[in-house]
């Protein structure tokens, strides 16, 4: 398992999964909140990525 | 005269110093079980398989479980972070897993894993507190 977008993937929903549950009582808006944040990491990361994809490491 | 039980009543309970304490290590040692034992059982479970899975995630991508030397604080910061996993830490340790591999491709996934379940059960803690204390 050496994918990187593959373990962003991973990371990301079981942050989103702890954070969904954490702050929300009920199920429905934790799963909303927890689909919204994950997919909040999975944009940022992406977008991320091509803004640093010009520099030279 | 009856009695109606309310959920105010587990609450002031375990609102007693001593009780706070033990939840507190109870769901330090055991993620999600604070909220169990205060009667939120869906959020407990979900706890329970989030936080202990990430943490074995982490040794399973060669992570290291770090140890307590401040002379390099980030070392030091790292493995509080470790530590506040909880059952799991206590198992790695024992265990001697989690030395870490450093020439791995996934070794710093690893430790992100480790350090953000150790981190992710704080803020449970803290939650099973504040739900003792009748806040939230």
């Amino acid at each position: 398992m050496s994918s990187h977008f593959l373990l962003l993937v991973v990371f990301s929903f079981f942050v989103s999964l702890v954070f969904g549950v954490l702050l929300r009582d009920e199920p429905r808006q934790q799963l909303r909140t927890g689909a919204l944040m994950f997919g909040g990491f999975i944009a940022t990361a992406i977008v991320l990525g091509w803004l640093i994809y010009p520099f030279p490491l | 005269m009856t009695t109606k039980s309310t959920a105010a009543e587990p609450t002031r309970a375990a609102a007693e110093p001593g009780t706070l304490v033990l939840l507190c290590l109870v769901a330090w040692l055991v993620p999600g079980v604070g909220h169990m034992w205060m009667g939120r059982r869906q959020k407990g479970i979900v706890f329970l398989l989030a936080v202990p899975a990430m943490f074995v995630i982490g040794l399973l991508l060669h992570g290291r479980v770090f140890p307590f030397e401040f002379s390099e604080p980030l070392v030091g910061l790292a493995a509080v972070a470790n530590l506040l996993a909880g059952a799991p830490w206590v198992l790695a340790r024992l265990l001697d897993g989690g030395s870490g591999m450093v020439t791995a491709v996934t070794y710093e996934y690893g430790n992100c894993f480790l350090i953000v379940s150790g981190l992710l059960n704080f803020l449970v803690i803290l939650d099973a507190y504040d739900v003792a204390l009748g806040r939230k």
